[in-house]
């Protein structure tokens, strides 16, 4: 009993201070003024905690979303899964409505961190395209706690022209990034599982196995592949593609719109493409969801059919660049992006594509531990 | 009575910024995920790949330590012999780049760095073979050495400004010569900020990751980089915290030494 009440109260103490950090950091000109103004006036139930991804919502929605409804949104902002779970898990802050990946959701739907969306005040939820409710029965078998937001692929983006200095056909598989003679010109994921997911879908396994062997060999392949490698990075691939750094980089697909601009932009005298190899990748689905503590369930529900309106959904996709599964939204997009593979894949070349599915603490522990092998070899 | 009253406010500072965190690593170092008593995080710095990030943070910045204070211990003299007034101007110019965030110094090494960095733009305009800066251990040292420099110029600086010029003065008048008075004089005399210089390099050295992230691509594990890994995308804070104890031993060590050699804190920075 003592440690009950003994460490909440210190979780609290520290984490808010931790987020107090991130919310200043996070808070743009706009939302803060707005906070300011209804602060006076403000009870609980005018208020919405949301807890998402950093550059993933176009600022002026949750502007608009304050205007519409009078409920002040407080916005924070975090950067991985991994680093989200925990805050949520000791329940220090309560946040009203998360933005998580497909892996995440099911974790959290296990350990019964979630509530049930009440759809009846999502009516919006019509304009998600059913492909894509149907996909995230992968991880929420029963379409009941989570509402889909952005999905993508991860591929290979690769420097046409520097490619052909160096004398490598284009990359069409995974594989191709063993390759000796792209030595220091690959720049890889830094993240445990999307690293292992290349190293296991270029063997022909399953990118959610928890088999001894198959880690072992895909461990092994990233070690034999960390000297060609660059660097492992996250956000900076698109960076240092744009910037002629490397020649070829594991990718998230939703990055290309970006690229593509900056590189017409920019007058480079190169072009970067995007493939998704031919031996599958990975296929993620971020959804809101609403956890179990929740104060302002309602506001949340408000919030997720705030998002699912068409025109919402494009503004955010026109800022976020990441493919949107809003049919509505999707309808409005010119022609030339509804044809751009690049964003919106065609359904058929996602065959060989897997969802990442939670494995279980025992199972990630194992892989944190092969990746801590990787990179300390 | 009123003196404690006036002590209230950094009381509360310490309970609430010092205290407790350490009090919450200490509770998470030492539970497993379900709240049991467990020395297995801490222990677990045995792991091989554990020691070998410990052993690379170790080299690397004794080497860079090493460095700093070669560099920190000449120009500390010079300042010094500047005089008050034009010295204490260089010594404001050296902390002007301090005012501008850590990190953004680091990201501008990056791109100093960088296969198509301004470094390697300048070779190949006087048509010299690109070298392979970024992304290795001489990268990481190279951070190091130029984040945390300052801390060791000033406590050396601040140190030799003390010493009278009549010290050194009697030490020429008595027939020694300026390697002597070096050796006798200037070093044991400037010892405690040398050991104050030393472990404020040593040990933010010791336990960085953002310089061994941005300026080694995330190839080269440091026992900083094990720690945060575990906290951001591990979701193990039990495990991050044990190891975070294990590294609070070195630090206590250094905190030692310091008390030893420096018991008036003349060496202090500032």
């Amino acid at each position: 009993m003592k440690k009950g009440i003994f460490i909440p109260g210190l979780a609290v103490a520290t984490t808010a201070v931790l987020l107090a950090g991130c919310g200043s950091g996070a808070a743009n000109g706009t939302d803060s003024a707005a906070n300011s103004n209804q602060k006076n006036g403000g009870e609980s139930s005018d208020e919405l905690y949301v807890y998402n991804w950093g550059e993933y919502i176009d600022e002026n929605v949750i502007t608009q979303f304050e205007e519409e409804t009078g409920i002040r949104v407080i916005y924070d902002l975090f950067e991985t899964n991994e680093e989200m779970y925990p805050i949520i898990e000791a329940g220090a802050v309560t946040y009203d409505v998360v933005c998580p990946s497909d892996y995440m959701i099911q974790k959290m739907v296990e350990n019964d961190m979630l509530a049930e969306v009440n759809f009846d005040n999502v009516p919006n939820i019509d304009q998600i395209d059913p492909a894509y409710m149907e996909m995230s029965t992968a991880f929420d078998p029963e379409n009941k706690y989570s509402v889909p937001y952005c999905w993508g692929t991860v591929g290979i983006l690769y420097n046409t022209k520097r490619l052909e200095e160096l004398g490598v056909a284009p990359p069409t598989k995974w594989a191709d990034l063993w390759d000796e003679k792209l030595s220091g010109e690959i720049l890889m994921q830094d993240s445990v599982r999307d690293a292992f997911m290349v190293a296991l879908k270029k063997d022909g396994f399953s990118m959610n196995t928890s088999d001894k062997d198959e880690l072992a060999k895909a461990k092994q392949a990233l070690i034999d592949q960390k000297p060609l490698v660059q660097a492992y990075v996250i956000d900076q691939v698109r960076d240092k593609m744009i910037g002629g750094e490397a020649a070829v980089g594991v990718i998230y697909s939703g990055e290309m719109l970006y690229i593509q601009e900056e590189v017409a932009n920019l007058g480079l005298d190169y072009t970067l493409e995007y493939i998704l190899p031919e031996e599958g990748t990975n296929l993620w689905l971020d959804c809101w969801v609403i956890p179990k503590n929740a104060k302002n369930k309602e506001n949340a529900e408000k919030w997720m059919d705030f998002l699912c309106r068409p025109e919402i959904a494009k503004a955010n996709f026109e800022y976020i660049t990441y493919p949107t599964p809003n049919k509505g939204a999707f309808d409005l997009l010119d022609e030339d992006l509804q044809n751009n593979k690049s964003v919106f894949p065609d359904i058929n070349s996602l065959v060989n594509c897997e969802v990442f599915r939670y494995l279980g603490e025992d199972v990630d522990s194992v892989y944190n531990d092969l990746w801590k092998e990787v990179k300390s070899n | 009575m009123s003196k404690k009253l006036l002590a209230g406010p950094y009381l509360v500072w310490m309970a609430g910024f010092i205290i407790i965190p350490l009090a919450l690593i200490v509770y998470y170092g030492l539970t497993d995920r379900n709240g049991i008593f467990t020395i297995a995080n801490v222990a677990s710095i045995a792991e091989p790949e554990h020691v070998k990030a410990l052993w690379l943070s170790l080299l690397l910045s004794l080497i860079s330590t090493v460095v700093c204070l070669i560099l920190a211990y000449p120009l500390a003299m010079i300042l010094r012999n500047r005089g008050i007034g034009r010295g204490s101007f260089i010594v404001f110019i050296f902390i002007l780049p301090m005012w501008m965030n850590f990190l953004l110094r680091t990201m501008a090494w990056q791109t100093l760095l960088e296969k198509n960095g301004v470094i390697n733009g300048i070779l190949s305009l006087l048509h010299l073979p690109n070298q392979n800066l970024i992304n290795t251990a001489g990268a990481i040292i190279l951070g190091m050495v130029y984040n945390f420099l300052p801390f060791m110029v000033l406590p050396i600086y601040n140190v030799l400004c003390k010493i009278d010029d009549d010290t050194i003065n009697a030490a020429r008048d008595l027939g020694a010569n300026p390697v002597q008075t070096l050796l006798r004089i200037w070093f044991p005399l400037s010892v405690p900020g040398v050991i104050s210089g030393i472990t404020m390099v040593f040990v933010p050295a010791l336990t960085t990751f953002v310089i061994s992230n941005l300026l080694g691509g995330s190839k080269i594990l440091l026992i900083g980089n094990v720690i945060e890994q575990e906290f951001t995308r591990g979701s193990n804070w039990h495990l991050g915290s044990g190891l975070s104890l294990v590294l609070m031993i070195f630090i206590l060590i250094s905190m030692a030494v310091i008390a030893k050699y420096d018991k008036n804190g003349e060496g202090s920075a500032f």
